[in-house]
């Protein structure tokens, strides 16, 4: 954990920058959006958008979403892909049951779903604490598998109990090719990390890092502990549900209950770690380690091409082993996440600029 | 009344088995502040290796030394390779740490002793009995009756020997024990060892049940509510936990199952903490932490 101060300062990598560099905070934002929205589209091929920039880009979010309960708001939680499953079975549902509902509107009404079923389980939070809180959110994980399996009606019926995503298109305009689906993403993500931002730094914020830092102080200031960890699980849900509907819709293009299983919610877990608690950017670093590192072990296996792992679940297990190993290693290394990276890249380019 | 006796009792030492389990992550929890997710791999690791040694024809009792042996070596080795370098991290990294340890461990054991199910016989049958009316298996009550004997000698150990005397002295307070001299690599080297042949009997007794399978590690799952009832840092209240999860889970089973369409032993025990926790914020035996500012 990073002080306080530090993390008031902190919020996300290019803030640490001194304040005196706003130019340099602007044209990076403007940078970021000109490659999101005008590079990336041009020259990405559609394997590249459709199995790894969407998928790093979908799972960064999901690390964000967990940041801001976890990082910020130093509240545990182990079930997010539970919140995710909210998410895209509500909004499922909302298309099939609510005819010509718009596609932004079925997104903000599933995050809102997501919201309220998370600061349903969000609830223990008032009385109890720390690590004893991933009782009640891996309740949640398995409640909502179980849901989903055990009553079709979620799933309106079909016999593998599997969501299909609909025809995903806004005021008429298709976004069933890669780039469309990029389109929805990327959209999606900046108006979530503008929103992530503005709630970070907000009085609600602020408030989250002192309850973090030390509760009994923060409550002794007149912070209302319990209103604002309850509103921590609901933006934290909010921004999971939609996660899970871009998972499922754009991503997948179908989904069941056990897409978002357990696994899923320590991959999030993850994600905020190995990136870095408390930042917004070190998580996209950790998705594209979540995604890209199996790719990678799946090449590296096949290029090796050694007899005797000729087996696949041989190769299965044997990923499982690299990639654990890669996580205690990180652990171990950057404790700081490798966002810590991206601060280190920043300050060396900031120190090239003054001379 | 009488299946309501038995479904009880089933479920009863059902939960005694989850507590075996949970005895394992009390230890590490006690000496180390770890909340150890790899708990499951270990029994998972254990029983693959004593069920594959058996099968090679070696002696029950060989094997049984050779596997301890075995989960002696993990200990050292994860105690150099992952604790120490991690000490004095918080608890969310060091309990992500044992989750990577989780994925070497399960990777590992199929990696090299392969997938297969494997039938483990360790000679105690498992017919149930009619005993006045109740039908109880031997196999169950000779493995309540091992989990109870687990238990007096672990509390005998903590309590008399010098070890548990300076185990206590650890999980009390990490750096006034150090100050006085106690090693914590040593200490966690023989709590990690202890709790890896913790888990070789309870991969014994699970594998001898359902068999040698990868789902054996997922018991780390059930035995999470267990030490959230019985609280993080208590061995009675691992087994006290245990009970309470394995009963109430039987009873829910059969008597709310069928109200909701279907089994709820996947989740019931979360709940049925969560409730716990409403009532009693640190478990039944957990210690309460008082706050100072």
């Amino acid at each position: 954990m990073t002080t306080v101060q530090d993390n008031i300062l902190d919020v996300g990598a290019a803030s640490s920058v001194p304040s005196g560099s706003t130019l340099l905070r602007t044209a990076l934002v403007i940078a970021g959006l000109a490659i999101a929205f005008g590079v990336v589209p041009a020259i990405a091929t559609d394997y590249w958008l459709s199995s790894i920039i969407i998928p790093t880009i979908v799972m960064g979010l999901a690390g964000i979403s967990l940041n801001l309960l976890q990082g910020y708001a130093g509240l545990v939680s182990l079930g997010s892909a539970a919140f995710m499953s909210v998410g895209v079975f509500s909004a499922y549902n909302l298309i099939l049951r609510v005819p010509g509902l718009p596609l932004p509107l079925v997104l903000l009404l599933a995050g809102v779903i997501a919201a309220a079923v998370g600061i349903f389980f969000g609830l223990p939070a008032l009385r109890i604490k720390g690590f004893y809180l991933g009782a009640s959110t891996l309740g949640a994980q398995f409640f909502f598998q179980w849901l989903f399996t055990n009553y079709p009606w979620f799933s309106n019926n079909s016999q593998s109990l599997t969501i299909s995503a609909p025809r995903l298109e806004i005021f008429g305009y298709g976004l069933q090719s890669p780039v469309g689906r990029y389109l929805l993403v990327a959209t999606v993500t900046v108006l979530l990390i503008g929103l992530a931002f503005l709630v970070v730094k907000s009085r609600l914020g602020r408030e989250w890092m002192a309850i973090r830092d030390m509760e009994t102080a923060a409550s002794v200031l007149g912070i209302r502990v319990a209103r604002r960890k309850l509103q921590a699980y609901a933006v934290s849900s909010f921004f999971l549900g939609i996660t899970g509907v871009l998972w499922g819709f754009a991503y997948l293009g179908t989904a069941d209950a056990y897409t978002y299983n357990l696994d899923k919610s320590f991959q999030v877990l993850f994600i905020v770690l190995i990136g870095g608690t408390a930042t917004i950017f070190g998580n996209f670093l950790g998705a594209a380690f979540i995604v890209l590192t199996p790719i990678l072990l799946d090449h590296l296996v096949l290029a090796s091409n050694v007899a005797y792992l000729s087996d696949q679940g041989a190769i299965t297990n044997l990923q499982r082993v690299i990639f654990g190993a890669i996580i205690i290693f990180i652990l171990i290394k950057e404790p700081d996440g490798l966002s810590a990276w991206i601060r280190r890249g920043v300050e060396a380019l900031q120190a090239r600029f003054r001379r | 009344m009488a299946y309501f006796l038995e479904t009880l009792i089933a479920g009863l030492f059902a939960g005694l088995m989850y507590g075996l389990v949970a005895i394992g992550f009390v230890l590490i929890y006690k000496a180390s502040g770890v909340f150890n997710f790899a708990q499951g791999a270990m029994v998972f690791l254990a029983a693959l290796v004593f069920v594959t040694l058996v099968e090679r024809g070696i002696n029950f009792w060989v094997a049984f030394a050779a596997t301890s042996a075995l989960m002696i070596v993990t200990a050292v080795v994860i105690e150099a390779l992952v604790l120490r370098p991690l000490r004095n991290r918080d608890p969310l990294t060091l309990f992500m740490a044992t989750l990577g340890l989780s994925f070497v461990i399960d990777g590992a054991a199929q990696f090299f002793l392969g997938t297969d199910v494997h039938m483990l016989d360790i000679g105690i049958e498992d017919i149930a009995e009619d005993y006045g009316g109740l039908f109880i298996s031997w196999f169950d009550i000779v493995a309540s009756l091992i989990v109870i004997a687990l238990v007096v000698v672990l509390a005998i150990v903590f309590s008399k020997t010098r070890m548990g005397v300076s185990l206590r002295a650890v999980a009390d307070d990490t750096l006034a024990a150090q100050s006085i001299g106690i090693r914590l690599p040593v200490i966690w080297r023989i709590v990690w060892s202890v709790a890896g042949i913790v888990a070789l009997i309870a991969g014994l007794l699970w594998g001898a049940r359902q068999g040698v399978q990868y789902s054996l590690s997922l018991i780390t799952l059930k035995a999470l509510p267990v030490l959230i009832i019985g609280g993080f840092s208590s061995i009675p209240g691992a087994i006290v936990g245990g009970l309470i999860v394995g009963a109430s889970e039987a009873l829910a089973d059969i008597y709310l199952g069928p109200l909701v369409n279907g089994s709820v032993s996947t989740w019931f025990a979360y709940i049925l903490a969560v409730a716990f926790l409403l009532v009693r914020p640190a478990g039944l035996f957990g210690d309460r932490d008082i706050e100072r500012v």
